[in-house]
């Protein structure tokens, strides 16, 4: 099978093309080594890093801004957000604070993005 | 009123002013940073997205991340700051010592005496008005920075289906945003035969949802009284909408994305001239304005796409401040213009014998070009670029012993085979 996709890994926007044979995925068109590996993860589990704001008890800063500290399922994007939607944290909150641990069992976190006293 | 001397007055305490205050500051000098917001960072601090800081800090950041980083930076090396401080008016005495006068909720007016400026102000969104769309003015209609800052500063959805006008990349990561937030997005219309934003962002804002981009589309009109009902749709056909196919889009909410322009109010209040090609100052190969002291960089210079750039920017241009302050004469101005294909170059002279960052927009879409610097018509200096896109900036280095007393021109030529 062969596949075209646009690498999200730098500006630049490499054109990757893809060829899936069986096991084996061949990958041209990257100008670096992240493409290749986007490329891969791409075709077999696609990931995105995930960012939103949050509501907390803070009058100064009263949505904090967070993200997942890895690309996370695309599938499970929807539930997390929801979940994230829902919460509201209490400050102080510092830049990189894990806001919710190792969202189900996958080792990836939500964390701060902002510093809130 | 509140009175105080520094030596160098930043205005806006975006990545460009925050950069220019760690130099300054670290190296002793007195720098005051002063935003009308009451939180530095500037546009970085609504961009919760990831995407910034590959460049200057080798790792992927979000805008608060970047901002935040850049303000504990500034503030490390000692500079100060006056936040929620619009500053309105710069005098000049006849001794060349500038008066800034600074309104704030909090002290009134408030006066800031400096030997130099930095004029770093950013950039604001073209607007409806800018472009001109037909129909009613209802409730709804947005610039995507504006909805940016609402939904993630306020934490409020502007509205619960969206169509977005142009494909900047504002306008490509608040679709991402809005359906991350439960709106609908029906698509993006955009004038041009290509994106104006990242092919990344086509691909992970537009094609992760399945939102539709409508090149060579117009919005001809919009509906609704009080509030937007929907949009008017046509292909373009040579430039003109082709009424016999067009169409009609429900939503409730329009938001545009059709490009910045400097904010040079406060620049041209001071004297300060613009350069026609950027709309920001005009200036030296020293980021020097027309006005003795008074030095720019950012998004006010030129519009920016990467905020790598602005930091790095703003960090050459306080190294200029800097000299100034310490006596050195303002730099010997030679022309340099832009030939084919390129929109246009910043600093707009250098001076001879000094290594010299250039900035250009293209206005062609290469895989592979080569830039050519002319001067006296012969050819003192060329690079080989790939991926040249207008959405992209291209920043190169000519080494000193090339920059004469000759003008220079610039050119870009597509070279790709096909
Ligand atoms: C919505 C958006 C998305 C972007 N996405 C990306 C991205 O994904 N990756 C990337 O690398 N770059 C991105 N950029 C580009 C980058 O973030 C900007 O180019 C950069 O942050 C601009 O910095 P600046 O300091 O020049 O301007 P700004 O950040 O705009 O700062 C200017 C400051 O000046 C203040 N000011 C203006 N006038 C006055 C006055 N009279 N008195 C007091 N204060 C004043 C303003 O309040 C503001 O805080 C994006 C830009 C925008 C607009
Ligand atoms: S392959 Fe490398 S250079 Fe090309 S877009 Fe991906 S990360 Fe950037």
């Amino acid at each position: 099978m062969k596949k075209s996709l646009i690498c999200i890994g730098c500006p630049r926007g490499c054109r990757l093309e893809i060829e899936m044979e069986g096991e084996t995925i061949t990958v041209r068109g990257n100008s670096c080594p992240r493409g290749e590996s986007y490329a891969k993860q791409e075709m077999t589990n696609p990931r995105r890093v995930v960012t939103a704001v949050v509501h907390t008890t803070s009058e100064q800063l009263p949505w904090l801004p967070v993200k997942t500290s890895a690309p996370f399922p695309k599938a499970a994007i929807a539930p997390l957000l929801n979940r994230l939607y829902k919460m509201t944290v209490t400050p102080p909150v510092h830049c990189g604070d894990t806001i919710l641990e190792d969202i189900d069992g996958s080792g990836i976190h939500v964390v701060a993005t902002e510093s809130c006293r | 009123m509140k009175e105080e001397k520094v030596d160098v007055a930043v205005i806006g305490a975006g990545a460009a002013g925050l950069a220019a205050a760690t130099v300054i500051a670290a190296a002793g000098r007195k720098a005051l940073v002063i935003d009308r917001e009451d939180f530095p960072g500037g546009i970085l601090r609504q961009c919760i997205h990831s995407g910034f800081g590959l460049k200057y800090y080798h790792e992927e950041l979000t805008g608060p991340e970047y901002a935040e980083r850049a303000t504990i930076a500034a503030q490390k090396a000692g500079a100060s700051f006056a936040l929620g401080c619009t500053v309105t008016d710069i005098q000049i005495d006849m001794m060349g010592e500038f008066t800034l006068v600074l309104l704030s909720a909090a002290d009134g007016v408030r006066k800031v005496h400096a030997d130099a400026i930095v004029l770093a102000m950013g950039c604001r969104e073209r607007n409806r008005g800018n472009i001109a769309t037909p129909g009613t003015r209802p409730a709804g209609v947005f610039t995507a920075g504006s909805a940016q800052k609402l939904l993630n500063l306020e934490g409020c959805l502007p509205g619960k289906t969206a169509v977005i006008v142009g494909s900047g990349d504002i306008g490509l990561i608040m679709a991402r945003r809005l359906k991350w937030s439960g709106m609908e997005v029906k698509g993006v219309v955009e004038i041009m035969p290509h994106p104006s934003g990242l092919a990344r962002n086509i691909a992970q804002c537009l094609e992760d949802f399945g939102i539709p981009l409508w090149l060579e589309h117009s919005v001809t009109r919009i509906i609704g009284r009080d509030r937007v009902e929907g949009v008017e749709v046509a292909p373009l056909n040579h430039g003109e909408p082709d009424m016999s196919r067009s169409f009609t889009l429900e939503c409730d909410t329009l938001l545009y994305s059709v490009g910045l322009i400097p904010e040079t109010e406060l620049a041209q209040q001071a004297g300060v001239l613009l350069d026609r090609d950027t709309g920001g100052p005009l200036v030296d190969a020293n980021y020097e304005t027309s006005v003795s002291g008074i030095f720019s960089a950012g998004n006010v210079l030129h519009v920016h796409d990467l905020v790598d750039f602005v930091s790095e920017e703003a960090t050459r241009m306080a190294h200029c401040v800097l000299a100034r302050l310490d006596g050195a004469p303002s730099a010997e101005k030679v022309g340099n213009e832009v030939g084919s294909n390129l929109k246009y170059v910043v600093p707009a002279f250098h001076t001879p014998g000094a290594t010299t960052n250039f900035s250009f927009r293209p206005l062609i879409i290469a895989d592979e070009a080569l830039l050519r610097a002319e001067s006296e018509g012969k050819t003192i200096w060329e690079k080989k670029l790939r991926f040249v896109r207008p959405a992209e900036m291209i920043s190169v280095t000519l080494p000193g012993e090339l920059l004469g007393h000759a003008p220079i021109t610039f050119h870009l030529q597509d070279t790709a085979t096909r």
